[in-house]
């Protein structure tokens, strides 16, 4: 497949690096102020060095990558609420043009589902997005598989930077402060973490999750969302003492999605440590099923992203 | 089963007594003056009532008909009976409150979670390591009728919420693993 890439954050250039290694040919990739494009094939290291020598990727115009060659648009830009632009505008052009989209943004399908869905059903081109909920953990195409009817529920522990924090807060004893610089300088948490710990990312994966197990579309403003960044000590102690934790879990019930600080045995399947996540999905007939791993990073987002092109036509 | 007013059946009757000595004694005399079998008594000691009366839990066994004369006998006796009913707790929940729990008055928090839940405070703990003024963290473990978890926590978190305290709820649903 050709792929055109827009986005050279971590998980863009993950993809233009691994791109080769699954047989698909990068013939434009833009960061917000400028683009390479070459049908032949983009070389890689060429774009990465000119990315890191100059902070752009090429001479041409980000919209140059947009109207290239490609048979598959990789939407890896930063996730936008609201409207989700840029990232919504790319994927409208790219379904009008009738190539396929695959995002490992979150925003146009946790804020405009329906609006997708409607563009995705007059092209030719089909939209996936695995990459956007738990990073290179199977979610949807679990989903996929079993079908959306027979899941009943869905819980997990979606974000890595928060779960790193509270399982050193609770590991050492330590206040929710000290361990953030920490995450901070170990590059776990970002310099705003805001998105991270107070839950905003978990609920905008809930949401996705939700849209795609519902019939009724959902957006951020309709999860219920509480972070860890109010979380003193003292509770994850009385929480050791009781042989319990405390994560920060994602729900998906038929009452809605619910974000938020959660009790849960120490040696429930739940309790992932650092940054790991996990995934339960309860099931009609199954009990209740677990997928782990890593749920974010460059590589390991790519690898998603590369799951879905893998499953286009 | 059949339901026969002969059959002993377990019930659980909860009681505010007055802080004096001899309350407790002379509340559990008309249970065994009526043929009631005493299965526990659940002193809530150090947890008042805002009135200042002692809440304390009874588990009893005794035939539909003895139970009605108890009530009766302990009404007639001046005892403060909340509740009286055959309910048997079976699930039990633990929570984690956090914010300002000593200047938002604990002890009234606890009773209200106990009057408007029906729910048993069984155990709790509280941590403050930064001292009363700052904000503190509270385990409590209570005792609920079967299925009721869910109502529960949603009458914990109007109560909470009312108080500016969050809630760390427990994880329901799902396979316990």
């Amino acid at each position: 497949m050709r792929v055109a890439v827009m986005g050279a954050g971590a998980v863009g250039t993950s993809v233009l690096e691994l791109a080769e290694e699954y047989g698909h040919t990068v013939t434009a990739m833009a960061d917000s102020s400028s683009a390479a494009v070459d049908a032949g094939g983009l070389d890689a290291e060429a774009v990465l060095d000119r990315k890191h020598q100059e902070g752009i990727v090429g001479s041409g115009d980000p919209e140059d990558a947009l109207d290239g060659e490609y048979d598959v648009l990789v939407e890896a830009t930063p996730t936008t609420l609201g409207d989700a632009e840029p990232g919504f505008g790319h994927l409208r052009e790219a379904l009008e043009r009738d190539r396929h989209v695959v995002l490992a943004n979150k925003g146009p399908v946790a804020e405009r589902y329906s609006d997708v869905r409607e563009l995705e059903a007059d092209s030719a081109g089909e939209v996936r997005f695995e990459a956007t909920v738990g990073g290179a953990i199977p979610v949807l195409s679990t989903i996929e598989s079993f079908g959306a009817a027979q899941i009943t529920a869905v819980r997990g522990v979606l974000n890595g930077t928060a779960n790193f924090i509270l399982t050193r807060m609770q590991n050492e004893g330590l206040s929710y402060e000290h361990v953030l610089a920490e995450a901070q300088d170990l590059g776990v948490a970002e310099a705003d973490p805001t998105f991270d710990v107070e839950g905003t990312d978990a609920a905008l994966k809930c949401v996705i999750v939700a849209n795609v197990l519902g019939d009724d579309e959902m957006t951020l403003a309709d999860a219920t969302v509480q972070g860890i960044h109010e979380l003193p000590a003292s509770a994850l102690d009385l929480a050791d003492d009781d042989g319990q934790t405390i994560r920060l879990v994602g729900e998906i019930t038929a009452d809605g999605v619910r974000v938020g600080p959660r009790l849960i045995a120490d040696n429930s399947a739940l309790a992932v440590s650092g940054t790991q996540n996990i995934v339960q999905f309860d099931t009609t007939y199954a009990g209740s099923l677990y997928n782990s791993g890593r749920g974010a990073g460059g590589p390991e987002t790519a690898t998603a992203v590369f799951a879905d092109i893998g499953h286009l036509d | 089963m059949s339901d026969s007013a002969e059959d002993v059946r377990a019930y659980t009757v909860r009681l505010e007594l007055v802080d004096r000595p001899g309350e407790l004694l002379r509340a559990l005399q008309p249970i065994s003056d009526n043929g009631g079998n005493l299965l526990s008594i659940f002193h809530e000691r150090g947890n008042l009532t805002p009135r200042g009366d002692i809440p304390v839990e009874v588990d009893l066994e005794a035939t539909p008909g003895q139970f009605d004369n108890i009530v009766d006998a302990l009404r007639d006796a001046g005892i403060n009976v909340i509740q009286a009913g055959a309910e048997q707790y079976s699930d039990e929940l633990t929570i984690v409150l956090v914010g300002h729990l000593v200047d938002t008055d604990l002890s009234d928090t606890l009773s209200q979670i106990q009057r408007s839940t029906g729910a048993s405070v069984r155990d709790f703990s509280l941590s403050a390591p930064e001292g009363e003024e700052k904000e503190s963290s509270a385990r409590l473990r209570l005792a609920t009728q079967k299925g009721q978890a869910r109502d529960v926590i949603s009458e914990v978190r109007a109560i909470a919420d009312e108080k500016e305290l969050r809630v760390v709820e427990p994880l329901l649903g799902g396979e316990a693993v």
